[in-house]
């Protein structure tokens, strides 16, 4: 692979960052996707402050919608589906990013932009408990 | 910047219309940068992950061009006592590295290596033909809402 192969990563990359940085200033907050998404779960928050969550969700939506059609090819991987493990790892992100306030958004995209130790320790964490499972699944288990 | 401490006494103003779609706009663009960076793939995640097997270095390139934007755009608002619609900056408050962001952290990432997804491309993917997803998001969901009802403190939001 040539650098040029990882244009896109980069352009990508660089459009998600102008989009966190759309949100903090157009409506001060924090494109934190789990933190976003998570509060639509808490019922007394259920009302009108809730709105920008919901369009933000539908955007997100909208964007895997319209680049799929568009491309004309279905987004999904090359692998066949391990529906138990697919539920497991669900399960996990989400207790963990409810538990740990945030996600590679929140605290990556978000918090390392903000310079917070507290999100680069987050980081550090789920990136290290990240390869470490990659390892123990593809190196030790095989599986 | 002006942010504030997360009172939970009063209830918050109701967003503008002008902030409601400057927020389906952001997920718009940011659902756009995962497709285009390639994110919305697991296997191209999962490979960024595997430092032993055949590395594939993407997720540092989108990470760094989006922390890159992130660090002077942030900078450049510090600026301004306000967003343009509302009237503070919601900054988290939290500063502590304690047991619960690194337990939390620590279980998100097995979860990430995993499945090969993390909530962003999970949710896009609900509609970009990616059968996986389906299984994934409410799976995720579910984790969520159990975190929540078990162990609440600190998830208030406004």
């Amino acid at each position: 692979m040539t650098l040029l192969d990882f244009l896109p990563a980069l352009l990508g990359g660089l459009l998600i960052g102008a989009a966190s940085v759309l949100l903090l200033g157009g409506i001060g907050r924090i494109a934190g996707i789990s933190g976003i998404t998570f509060a639509l779960l808490d019922r007394p928050n259920w009302n009108g402050a809730n709105l920008w969550r919901v369009a933000f969700v539908v955007g997100l939506l909208a964007a895997g919608w319209s680049w799929s059609h568009w491309s004309g090819q279905p987004m999904a991987p090359n692998r066949e589906a391990n529906w138990p493990l697919l539920t497991l790892g669900g399960l996990v992100v989400g207790w963990g990013t409810s538990l740990g306030s945030g996600c590679t958004s929140g605290h990556g995209v978000c918090g390392l932009g903000r310079l917070s130790l507290r999100s680069l320790a987050a980081v550090a964490t789920f990136m290290a408990t990240g390869a470490l499972t990659v390892f123990v699944m593809r190196h030790v288990l095989a599986a | 910047m002006n942010a504030h401490a997360h009172a939970h006494s009063h209830a918050p103003a109701a967003p503008t219309w002008h902030g409601v779609v400057i927020a389906l706009i952001t997920g718009l663009f940011f659902g756009w940068g995962l497709a285009l960076s390639g994110m919305m793939d697991p296997l191209t995640v999962l490979a960024f992950l595997d430092v032993a097997g055949a590395w594939n270095p993407s997720l540092a390139f989108v990470m760094g061009g989006a922390v890159g934007v992130t660090v002077v755009g942030f900078q450049l608002l510090k600026r301004r006592t306000a967003p343009v619609c509302g009237d503070l900056f919601h900054l988290p408050q939290n500063k502590a590295i304690d047991r619960r962001l690194l337990t939390g952290a620590a279980l998100f990432g097995i979860g990430w290596g995993l499945a090969g997804y993390c909530p962003g491309p999970a949710l896009a993917g609900l509609l970009a033909g990616n059968a996986e997803t389906w299984v994934v998001v409410p799976a995720m969901l579910a984790g969520a809402w159990l975190q929540r009802r078990t162990n609440p403190v600190g998830q208030h939001r406004h």
